[in-house]
């Protein structure tokens, strides 16, 4: 029985909905491993596991390391800004010679859109797609997933706001991709200049916050990204937190037992309001456990058993 | 055309395989698990501070069975959890298709208690080889027991049943499939062995199997 | 006296109407005459029968990378993809290295077009020195050398004064100025069109008003100046709304698109899964654009079909798609893709599609040829529209293989390239 039959996760647009049960059931399974006394299983004993990460990032390096370490991977992790990519060499080069030690898996976080799909057609090893560009980040839209059905118990009918700059995230497309193909309502928020055309064919756009987390079961804010933004897509964070940040009074507007959610690390004051961050709807610590979870999931399905397709 | 199966097991056989015959029906498979749960109340030792562990799948609700005849026969009811060994498997990677995984419960403590592991069927080891691995991984008992409904020999790892229902013989083309209530409908243990390769019926007598 | 007499073929002359079988006679380098049943003692005589012969091909707008990036292509290589492809002559874009803003590089590439180039060669120089876009390159040397326009190809003229000025100073000269129409600040750092599939793919996109904004401010400069103005690679309904109501006013003003503007949309990219083959500059745009360009060419409102053949090594396009280099190489695909997907599903007749590549072209720019009027130059290009042929990269004679038509299987071919009275390539049978 194959619940994922690919070879590698590049994205979450092209999975088919029992594909993407099969990964949240096997994370649920797992996630008791990391109550245990011993937070190890055997299972990828042997196998060798390297994170190529172009972009810094603290919390999915080191849960796709934790998920690793506890199925008894080896696991190798890259931070391409202090190593050879400085000094010029490729993307390709230096996955080529990665191979050279022959890695089962390669998960990759870059900047540039569409460099894991690169790094399939030119590298033996199954790559996992750990945030590309602007494009997708897989991983995150699942554990997201396996936040909501815990505490919601389905994903079906859910009415979920993602609001925030949707034009540079990867975060929220994953999110309206995996949140539509389960059957959940989703509605994107954002100022009209962080709004990327097209997307309305995917989920329906307001401009107006309040309108969005109306009677929302879920509220996923992305996060501002001065690093990926050339200027001017709004006045000031005055501006925006007035008009599209998460505050309290916007919060009672939602169902009472709504959940928040943030892929962090977030602009407290700008898209969320501290307390809200720091409230009884926040769920970020879940997010936390299940990232491990969802992670070691994908790790099983693809290099656990037979894995080619 | 098969041979023996006069009764439908609506489809729980699997492709490739028939029944030659029936090892045990209800009340028979009902009488061995009896018959452990008073050997093992018996052995005091491990009636105290018993946990009993079925390894997935048709391990755990013989587990649970056994936990309710142990209290019947007086000892103190005993907690029941549930292992799936899949992770801890050794021929994980030569499998052709991804395990399904299922959760696995140990709801106490093990250190310094006595583990009864509860399996459908001995036969290679292997599975009670991960499963040792496993729950010793979840803390350290004071010992490690193992019951067996049937077992039907063809040991490749140094393993002993402390419990056992049923021993037979069997051939390497045969196969136990133990069938229980709470997954199948009802309770049965069937000896399978595999279909003969089908031969062109056309104009030539038949001969005798 | 060398005769070259082509019979029996069905030869398409837009530039004087002729669409009939004739046999065409070439003598010493020009058309001597075409007609029914010619004979011409000592000519050597080519069976054109159940083929088309039309005025030989000219591609306004190819990048021949000599001098300075001889890895990616060179006049020998450049020219003769051209043969193969069915052209009889190019127009060299400028952005060389060094840049062509001067006498003595128009020279050079001229120099080596005569002694290594299998077709014909006309030099476009710079409009600005180096292509920076500040002061102007000396354009009466330039024409005076052979250059046949000015481009800055490869960069836009981002400011209108530059532009201006440029075009009013060709006048002198009767110069065409060849605008490569983008607005840098709409544009930067894009990999592809602007819309809903860059959405999805998570690319950085440039909207099609970057180009169109840009083509309105020209044909207006032009209509200002009364200089000539010829609008490269024309991509977007915006752009062909703009140059049709410029030519209805009077503006002189042409237009190019090339086959892959003609055929694909930037859905491909995402079809394709980030293949840089399908990187360019203008990027593939939406089908709206699709059908407006198309529909551009029906009309007239797009004078001619030019390849912005742009090769590139593997290396430079087997990188990520935003480190990729802009373009595709077309002179080997351009004339089969017309034929099979331009006339062949009834969207341009024949002879429209002749004229695109022969009258057009000439008139456009000025150049000789483009027809087979007595007199004009020996330059024949032969069809045969029941060729079929598999795109392969491998063989082409190009150093570029960066094409997104790989695989492509094409009904119609050219078969045969006469430069000057001379076959300088025909098909290996």
């Amino acid at each position: 029985m194959n619940g994922y039959p690919h070879r590698h996760l590049l994205g979450i647009e092209s999975l088919q909905p029992s594909e993407i049960t099969a990964i949240l059931d096997t994370a649920e399974s797992l996630r008791e491993i990391l109550d245990r006394p011993i937070k190890k299983v055997p299972a990828l004993r042997g196998k060798t596991v390297v994170n190529l990460f172009y972009e810094p990032s603290t919390r999915t390096r080191a849960s796709f390391e934790v998920a690793e370490k506890v199925l008894s991977a080896d696991s190798l992790s890259i931070a391409a800004s202090t190593s050879s990519a400085q000094k010029g060499e490729t993307l390709l080069d230096t996955a080529k010679n990665l191979e050279a030690m022959n890695p089962d898996m390669i998960v990759l976080r870059h900047s540039a859109s569409g460099a894991p799909h690169f790094l399939a057609r030119h590298c033996r090893a199954a790559i996992v797609n750990a945030g590309d560009g602007a494009h997708e980040h897989p991983t995150q839209a699942l554990l997201d997933a396996l936040t909501l059905r815990q505490r919601k118990k389905r994903l079906e009918g859910l009415r979920v706001a993602i609001v925030g700059d949707l034009l540079h995230s990867r975060v929220a497309r994953s999110n309206v991709w995996l949140l539509s193909k389960m059957g959940a309502k989703v509605v994107l928020c954002a100022p009209p200049t962080l709004v990327p055309p097209g997307i309305d064919a995917l989920a329906p756009v307001t401009y107006r916050i309040d309108e969005a987390v109306e009677g929302a079961d879920a509220v996923m804010m992305l996060r501002i990204q001065h690093e990926r933004m050339t200027g001017g897509y709004y006045p000031s964070d005055r501006e925006y937190h007035l008009r599209f940040g998460l505050t309290e009074a916007r919060v009672k507007r939602a169902k009472k037992d709504v959940l928040i959610l943030h892929p962090g690390p977030m602009n407290r004051g700008v898209e969320i309001a501290s307390e809200v961050a720091d409230g009884p709807y926040s769920v970020i610590l879940d997010q936390v456990t299940n990232g491990v979870a969802v992670r070691m999931a994908v790790l099983l399905l693809l290099l656990g058993g037979g894995g080619e397709s | 055309m098969g041979a023996a199966s006069a009764k439908s097991v609506e489809g729980a056989v699997p492709a490739g395989f028939r029944v030659r015959r029936e090892l045990m029906d209800a009340e028979r498979l009902s009488r061995a698990l009896s018959r452990i749960a008073h050997q093992i109340v018996e052995r005091r030792r491990d009636a105290e501070g018993l946990v009993l562990v079925g390894v997935r799948t048709r391990g755990v609700p013989l587990a649970r069975r056994l936990a309710r005849l142990v209290a019947e026969a007086g000892a103190p009811p005993p907690p029941v959890g549930a292992l799936d060994i899949t992770l801890y498997r050794d021929d994980l990677t030569t499998v052709a298709s991804q395990p399904v995984l299922r959760r696995t419960e140990i709801p106490v403590s093990i250190d310094g208690r006595t583990v009864v592991l509860v399996d459908d069927v001995l036969y290679t080891g292997r599975t009670v080889r991960a499963a040792l691995d496993e729950i010793i991984d979840f803390g350290r008992p004071a010992r490690i027991k193992l019951a067996a409904l049937i077992d039907r020999g063809h040991r490749e790892l140094p393993i002993c049943p402390d419990y056992v229902g049923q021993t037979i013989t069997t051939t390497r083309d045969e196969s136990v499939q133990v069938l229980v209530k709470e997954e199948d409908g009802h309770d049965r243990v069937l000896l399978l062995e595999k279909e003969p390769a089908r031969r062109p019926a056309k104009g030539k007598p038949r001969r005798r199997a | 006296m060398s005769r070259v007499l082509l019979k029996g073929g069905r030869v398409i002359d837009p530039a004087q109407r002729l669409d009939a079988t004739r046999d065409v006679l070439l003598e010493d380098g020009v058309v001597a005459q075409v007609a029914a049943k010619l004979s011409a003692r000592g000519a050597d005589v080519i069976s054109a029968k159940g083929l088309v012969v039309c005025p030989g091909f000219i591609d306004l707008h190819v990048h021949l990378r000599e001098p300075g990036r001889e890895d990616k292509e060179t006049i020998a290589t450049g020219t003769r993809a051209a043969a193969a492809g069915g052209f009889t002559a190019v127009c060299a874009m400028p952005n060389t290295d060094p840049v062509n803003d001067n006498s003595g590089i128009t020279g050079f590439i001229l120099q080596k077009a005569r002694s290594e180039g299998v077709v014909r060669v006309y030099p476009i120089g710079a409009i600005t020195r180096g292509s920076r876009g500040e002061e102007l390159a000396e354009y009466g040397d330039l024409k005076e050398s052979g250059c046949v326009a000015v481009s800055d190809d490869g960069r836009p003229v981002a400011s209108a004064r530059v532009m201006r000025r440029a075009l009013e100073y060709a006048r002198a000269f009767d110069l065409p100025v060849v605008d490569h129409c983008e607005e840098p600040a709409l544009s930067e750092r894009a990999a592809m069109n602007e819309g809903p599939v860059a959405t999805l793919l998570g690319l950085r996109g440039a909207p099609a008003a970057a180009e169109s904004i840009v083509v309105e401010r020209d044909i207006q400069l032009a209509e200002l100046t009364g200089g000539r103005l010829h609008v490269a690679h024309l991509s977007t309904a915006g752009a062909a709304d703009a140059v049709r109501r410029g030519k209805a006013r009077g503006v002189r003003v042409t237009a190019e698109a090339t086959p892959h503007h003609l055929v694909l949309t930037d859905q491909v990219v995402k079809d394709s899964d980030y293949d840089t083959a399908t990187k360019m500059n203008p990027p593939l745009r939406s089908e709206a654009d699709l059908r407006a360009v198309r529909e551009a060419l029906r009309d007239g409102t797009i004078d001619a079909i030019a390849t912005d053949h742009a090769p590139h090594t593997v290396d430079d396009k087997k990188v990520e798609y935003d480190q990729a280099a802009f373009g595709v190489v077309g002179l080997e695909t351009a004339v089969s893709l017309c034929l099979d997907r331009l006339v062949g599903p009834g969207l341009l007749t024949l002879p429209q599609l002749v004229a695109l590549l022969s009258s057009g072209p000439a008139r456009a720019l000025g150049l000789p040829g483009g027809t087979l009027a007595t007199g004009a130059p020996a330059d024949v290009t032969v069809l045969d529209l029941g060729r079929r042929r598999k795109v392969d990269p491998a063989r082409f004679e190009s150093k570029g293989r960066n094409t997104p038509f790989a695989g492509w299987t094409l009904k119609g071919a050219p078969v045969m390239t006469i430069v000057a009275g001379q076959v300088v390539w025909q098909e290996r049978r």
